[in-house]
């Protein structure tokens, strides 16, 4: 059985424990003269019973399909002769991905050796016994978690109190999910960072002004060792960032700052909802956009100017970036814009200043601040942005700060190192995973003394 | 007294220069507004004018004599035979035959206005109908992806038309006498991905993002509830509590492609699952969705009012019962439209699908959560990837059906909170 039909058939053995325990809940009340002598309701009875034949069942389900595939990897290299074990990590995964090819059908067994065929035969027939074992597992669990809970059914046992309990646990655990992927992250860019720093050395990462992660295919190839600098691609997020801000910072506040002050009731709620559909289209849709209309369009017009621009110009990629972050500014410039009191406002205009003067000089002074950490927050979004400069940024790693020029970001080459390579323990891969590690640190960095920045503000005026 | 006048007069003079600033500080606002919108209409414009021409395609209504001798085939029950038989020389036959001025030795030149495909759609019909053998039949063909360039945009200098000019004058006369024909492109709608453009189509990309939502709002909503929940009404005022908070505030904004990383190293690498399969990404997009969900819920949880709660709590019900009975009722069409926002964020995601191996090259439309598939952004930068511009065409249709999508979840999401939510 498949593990999805698996799911649901615990789910279904749940429901048969809450109608068994909710029976016997009534059976046993009922000599005593009607459920009033029950503890609980009979529906807590029964939903009890659900829930201890359900949550281990489900547990157990979770587990095996977590690492079945682990485990029966495992178990198949392990069973291979000693000479064809390999040693590398890499080794590994292309003869796993042979054997599997094999055992799928898309290889026939005749064109491979004679234990890459055996042990596709045994990778089949680990898969059915996994299956086998899951299903019976998962199945008995279910039940006799499920009769256990069945049984113990006692009228004076107190089954809300511990449906309210074992709730309140599930509930917890949701919560903690965060604190779990946060981990999750952590993890899996540190180890992997961890290893990449063994190969190269730290030094030549954070300072090194060369980037091109060309390394040997094979062991004894004479080519470029490959060079792992980092600062090029760092000046090109920056560069690109900084005109991604250049766009959205003037045009987002201002609008804001229009839109709060000035604008009339209806005006404000037809454009901000449109000013806010800007944020919801899809980055794919602006990289499209930034790569095929606004770049050849940059590169035209600069070449009728007698300008060279690359047809990957930062310039494109910033602005289209710029572009999609102008409702981030603007909506949380407005809500720092609104949070400034009234009476400060009003203290304002009554001393005979005009409107644009008490913004200018009382309203953006108070405001400064939160709409500082505001903009760090659209900076970090900047220098997270994916799409866009996948699309319309360039691969190579130019030191410049020409926005005519093609540069290329963290982002871009993180996408461009993992997609499509298998093979997972080459510098290549895990210098991918080195700078998930920099972005991630940058980001959160930006992101707490921002979000601080903003909290203290707020304090201030409430 | 003249001290005082003089500085009246001395505001009254500069009055006129301070509302001049006034005034211009009032149009740059405008100003700033009307680049952002008239950012939005360009996109809008561009991405309508470029993509519309992927809702039509270019057909053949050709009559097709299909002669067994000619096609090397007796017997349309015979699936040998099937295979073997020539599906091509019928098409070039019924073409040549709308084609007068065509001879003999132009037989390659016609053969390149059909479409490699449309030899596939007459064996598919045969097998269907094995006594259309020896008949003649009138039926509509996909035409080459060039004839379908040429009669879209054959004044348009941005593609190039790959015909000679002895096609384009064949093409001309055939669309005179309504041989060839442009209607609407149903084969973008009902099929998957593929390296002809006339033949690719999204339907397998639809599919992938259906199933990867599926999967995404399964997890995320009863997730971010419970989490809300338990942070809104069970948390105590610890540092537990205050670490989770932080950490949820953090993971909200995290880049997405960080999230992409996690599901390379944990759920491929570390639990060894499947690349390219819509759960491995409904997982990806449920961990990225998810602050987003708590974060929403719990601002719903928190605008139910005190009085409710207390009232429940005075005729003797548990936390649980208040909770679950009451606020969470009252608090549902909140969660629901914060959930819709964040599913239609799910739905425009790329970047994390792209490491997770969601970009493979799929022609099968996938049939479970554990098939490779692909969703509908990565289609579109798949197709925005390829130099040819009748790809480019598609990318653009693609984006405006998921467009469609998002804006009709984003309506959704506003009608139900203006029609479900209560003010207190």
């Amino acid at each position: 059985m498949q593990p999805a039909n698996l799911f649901i058939l615990t789910l279904a053995l749940a429901v048969v424990a809450y109608g068994l325990g909710y029976a016997r809940s009534r059976s046993l009340a009922m000599p005593m003269g009607g459920i009033r002598h029950l503890k609980s309701l009979p529906f807590y009875y029964g939903a009890r019973a659900a829930l201890w034949c359900g949550i281990p069942a489900l547990l157990v389900l979770g587990l095996w399909v977590a690492f079945q595939g682990k485990v029966i990897q495992m178990l198949v290299i392990g069973s291979l002769p000693a000479d064809m074990i390999p040693d590398s990590e890499g080794a590994a995964s292309l003869l796993l991905s042979k054997i599997s090819n094999v055992a799928s059908g898309a290889l026939p067994p005749a064109m491979v050796d004679g234990p890459i065929a055996n042990a596709a035969e045994r990778l089949q027939a680990l898969r059915g016994q996994s299956r086998l074992y899951m299903n019976a597992l998962v199945i008995s669990v279910a039940v006799l978690a499920g009769f256990l809970g069945w049984l113990r059914i006692r009228p004076r046992l107190n089954a809300r109190a511990q449906v309210e309990t074992i709730l309140k646990w599930i509930f917890f655990a949701c919560a903690a999910l965060a604190i779990l992927t946060t981990v999750g992250i952590i993890f899996s860019v540190a180890f992997e960072t961890f290893r990449f720093f063994q190969k190269i050395s730290f030094i030549d990462f954070i300072f090194g002004s060369q980037w091109s992660p060309q390394t040997a295919l094979r062991a004894d190839q004479v080519a470029a060792e490959g060079a792992f600098g980092m600062i090029p691609l760092f000046t090109g997020t920056l560069l690109i960032s900084f005109i991604a801000m250049v766009v959205a910072v003037p045009v987002g506040l201002l609008s804001a700052i229009y839109l709060s002050e000035y604008a009339s009731k209806r005006v404000r709620s037809t454009v901000k909802p449109l000013l806010e559909m800007l944020a919801g289209i899809p980055t794919v849709v602006y990289g499209f956009f930034a790569a095929l209309t606004v770049a050849p369009f940059i590169s035209d017009l600069a070449a009728s100017l007698g300008i060279e621009a690359s047809s990957q110009s930062a310039l494109a990629a910033g602005g289209v970036m710029g572009i999609m972050i102008i409702p981030f500014v603007s909506s949380l410039s407005d809500d720092v814009i609104n949070a400034v009191p009234q009476t400060l406002r009003d203290g304002s205009l009554a001393l005979g200043a005009t409107q644009s003067e008490t913004m200018k000089k009382v309203i953006f002074p108070a405001a400064l601040p939160g709409i500082m950490g505001g903009i760090l927050l659209a900076v970090s979004r900047a220098i997270g942005e994916t799409m866009i400069v996948v699309m319309a940024a360039g691969l190579a790693a130019n030191l410049t700060a020409n926005p005519l020029e093609t540069v290329t970001t963290v982002t871009v080459q993180i996408v461009t190192l993992l997609t499509g390579d298998q093979e997972f323990d080459s510098a290549k891969t895990l210098a991918a995973f080195a700078l998930g590690a920099m972005l991630f640190l940058s980001t959160l960095l930006l992101n707490v003394v921002a979000l601080k920045i903003v909290r203290k503000y707020r304090e201030q005026y409430d | 007294m003249t001290d005082q006048t003089s500085q009246a007069e001395l505001v009254r003079q500069s009055l006129k220069r301070r509302y001049r600033k006034e005034r211009r500080f009032r149009a740059y606002g405008v100003i700033a507004i009307a680049i952002a919108l008239s950012a939005l209409v360009i996109l809008f414009a561009d991405i309508i004018g470029k993509g519309s021409a992927g809702f039509m395609k270019t057909t053949l209504n050709l009559e097709v004599e299909l002669d067994g001798e000619m096609m090397y085939l007796d017997d349309a029950t015979d699936e040998r035979q099937i295979k073997m038989a020539d599906f091509v020389e019928p098409l070039i036959q019924a073409l040549m035959k709308e084609l007068p001025s065509a001879s003999e030795s132009d037989r390659s030149a016609v053969r390149d206005l059909i479409n490699p495909y449309a030899s596939v759609t007459l064996r598919d019909a045969l097998k269907e109908n094995p006594d259309w053998l020896n008949t003649s039949r009138s039926m509509t063909f996909l035409a080459h992806t060039d004839v379908d360039v040429f009669v879209k945009h054959a004044g348009d200098s941005a593609y190039s038309i790959k015909l000679t000019e002895q096609q384009r004058d064949w093409v001309n006369q055939l669309v005179e006498k309504g041989v060839v024909e442009t209607s609407f492109n149903d084969t973008f709608f009902k099929n998957g991905d593929s390296r002809d453009p006339s033949k690719a189509g999204i339907l397998g990309a639809m599919i992938g993002s259906l199933l990867t939502m599926v999967v995404t709002l399964a997890l995320s909503f009863p997730i971010g509830v419970a989490a809300a929940i338990y942070l809104e009404e069970f948390a105590p005022q610890n540092k537990l509590t205050d670490f989770i908070e932080v950490n949820i505030n953090n993971l909200a904004a995290v880049p997405s492609i960080i999230f992409g990383l996690l599901g390379l190293a944990v759920f491929i690498n570390l639990f060894g699952m499947p690349r390219s399969v819509p759960v491995v990404g409904g997982l990806v997009l449920t961990l990225m969705t998810l602050p987003t969900i708590i974060i929403s819920s719990r601002a719903a949880i928190k605008s139910v009012p005190p009085s409710i709660r207390e009232a429940a709590e005075g005729i003797g019900a548990s936390k649980m019962q208040v909770v679950l009975h009451h606020v969470l009722p009252l608090a549902m069409p909140g969660m629901l439209t914060g959930s819709i926002i964040g599913m239609a964020q799910a739905l425009g995601e790329t970047a994390p699908l792209l490491l997770i191996g969601m970009v493979a090259f799929i022609v099968d439309v996938p049939n479970g959560f554990f098939d490779s598939a692909t969703v509908l952004p990565v289609q579109v930068f798949l197709w925005a990837g390829s130099p040819e511009l009748a790809f480019i065409e598609r990318a653009s249709a693609a984006i405006m059906v998921l467009l469609t999508f998002l804006i009709g979840m984003n309506a959704l999401a506003i009608w139900l909170r203006k029609r479900l939510e209560r003010r207190w």
